[in-house]
């Protein structure tokens, strides 16, 4: 490894600077394309006072989950609970501040945190809780202002990623990641499978690995289903 | 799972069809090639009763357009699951893509249906379906987004709660999703389009009368044929 590789052995490595009080984007759809090996690491590490902003904050007592069992989360912003006890629970006792946005604003709040846009007018959300304080302008209809969300630090997983961190995803898994790869300050990369340079045809880079800072061979992934519906059964 | 819902607690008024028929009204609704976009719960019978004739395109908001069906215990896949979290399959033509560009494709009007459940929905076509105060928060997942950005917005609900209170209302009393923003409501008695005073009733299941609907007269439009 020289000095200016991208490549780190293990999470306990590529973690090494995180500290309390961090912002933190996660990404995964529910359980779906986390990255198991740095909320696991975070949990280890004990970093206490996060601001997580990850679309389900973990499920069912896993994924981030993990973190807000050991009250290592006291920020989320986020645009689901349901299914979250744990979120849910120490959001109505006062543990966690919880911010709700709708998902679609959600997602394009990360995007133009990473990509320079400085604010956004969209219909979601006019005429509602989510509007309020908010600057309404009339277009072809009411919209509301909405700023960008960035981060100090984002957690990734892939399936696939070559040493400059050029990502590929497989199916559903994709959702938030790339996003909020775009929108950290440090983005922190596991994988399935670490290639070599030309390992990912560049036709086929989901995201591009020039917004990747670390990337890791991840290791004992469980990929959890949530809700396993087979046909006719 | 909420298959007691549709009974009101009083039981006096007829029940209607069931959520079967009702996924059946609104399949009879969508046109030949659009692009669907079905909410957590009752919606998702649409998927399983849909004619593969109609080829329809099933979007879901975690990153999938051409959603088919369900997988085997052979095909299934960690990676390819909806925004319910349940394990799907995909068909020919189908594509992944991150979830900005999945709420583009719903925020910038390309998804032509779009199928949620509600808690309560007014004569505005104002629909609320993501928090109690006090007693119960779900958040808004992406349901403020599809109300705003669905060209045609269907809510599928029980006609009245567990507690037998009628869920069309002339005001929307709980936090709201979206304001004057659905264009059909299909419930167990019957299918009614919020024309911003009233409801005006488009068909009634059989054995229905106006008089079972909870509803005051006067936000009620009977339109004869």
């Amino acid at each position: 490894m020289n000095n200016n590789s991208k490549v780190f052995a293990n999470a306990a490595e590529a973690l090494f600077d995180l500290t309390d009080g961090i912002s933190l984007m996660s990404g995964g759809f529910g359980l779906c394309g986390i990255a198991e090996n740095c909320i696991n690491q975070i949990a280890e590490m004990g970093i206490q006072r996060i601001h997580a902003i990850s679309n389900n904050i973990g499920n069912s007592g896993r994924g981030l989950a993990i973190l807000l069992k050991q009250h290592q989360i006291s920020q989320a912003t986020c645009s689901y609970v349901g299914g979250n006890p744990d979120l849910e629970q120490q959001m109505l006792s006062g543990q966690v501040d919880v911010t709700l946005v709708p998902q679609g604003t959600f997602s394009e709040r990360i995007r133009a945190g990473g990509m320079g846009i400085r604010g956004f007018y969209t219909p979601t959300g006019y005429g509602t809780l989510v509007a309020e304080g908010k600057e309404v302008r009339e277009f072809d209809r009411p919209c509301i202002l909405e700023l960008p969300l960035k981060a100090d630090f984002a957690i990734i997983k892939a399936q696939r990623g070559d040493t400059y961190g050029n990502l590929w995803f497989k199916e559903t898994a994709r959702n938030f990641s790339p996003l909020m790869a775009m929108a950290a300050t440090t983005t922190i990369v596991e994988v399935e499978e670490l290639v070599e340079l030309g390992g990912i045809q560049p036709e086929d880079v989901h995201l591009p690995g020039i917004f990747v800072q670390r990337i890791f061979q991840g290791a004992n992934y469980r990929n959890d289903i949530e809700i396993p519906i087979y046909a006719d059964e | 799972m909420v298959s007691n819902e549709n009974q009101p607690a009083g039981a006096e008024s007829p029940a209607g069809w069931t959520q079967q028929q009702m996924a059946d009204e609104i399949i009879a609704m969508i046109d030949h090639g659009a692009s669907l976009n079905l909410g957590i719960g009752m919606p998702t019978l649409i998927a399983e009763r849909m004619p593969d004739d109609k080829h329809i395109f099933i979007h879901s908001e975690n990153g999938v357009h051409g959603v088919s069906g369900r997988p085997t215990r052979e095909t299934v896949s960690p990676t390819l699951i909806n925004a319910g979290k349940e394990t799907i399959s995909i068909g020919a033509g189908a594509s992944f893509f991150d979830s900005a560009t999945s709420f583009g494709m719903i925020r910038g009007g390309h998804i032509d249906f779009c199928v949620l459940g509600g808690m309560e929905v007014d004569v505005e076509g104002s629909l609320a379906n993501w928090m109690i105060p006090g007693k119960k928060v779900t958040g808004m997942g992406g349901a403020m987004d599809l109300v705003n950005g669905a060209k045609r917005v269907i809510v599928m609900l029980a006609h009245f709660s567990k507690r037998g209170d009628c869920k069309l209302l002339p005001q929307c009393q709980l936090p709201l999703t979206g304001k004057g923003v659905v264009h059909t409501v299909v419930s167990n008695l019957g299918i009614f389009t919020p024309t911003g005073n009233s409801f005006r009733v488009e068909k009634l299941a059989a054995g229905v009368q106006p008089s079972d609907l909870g509803i005051a007269d006067e936000y009620l439009e009977i339109s004869q044929p």
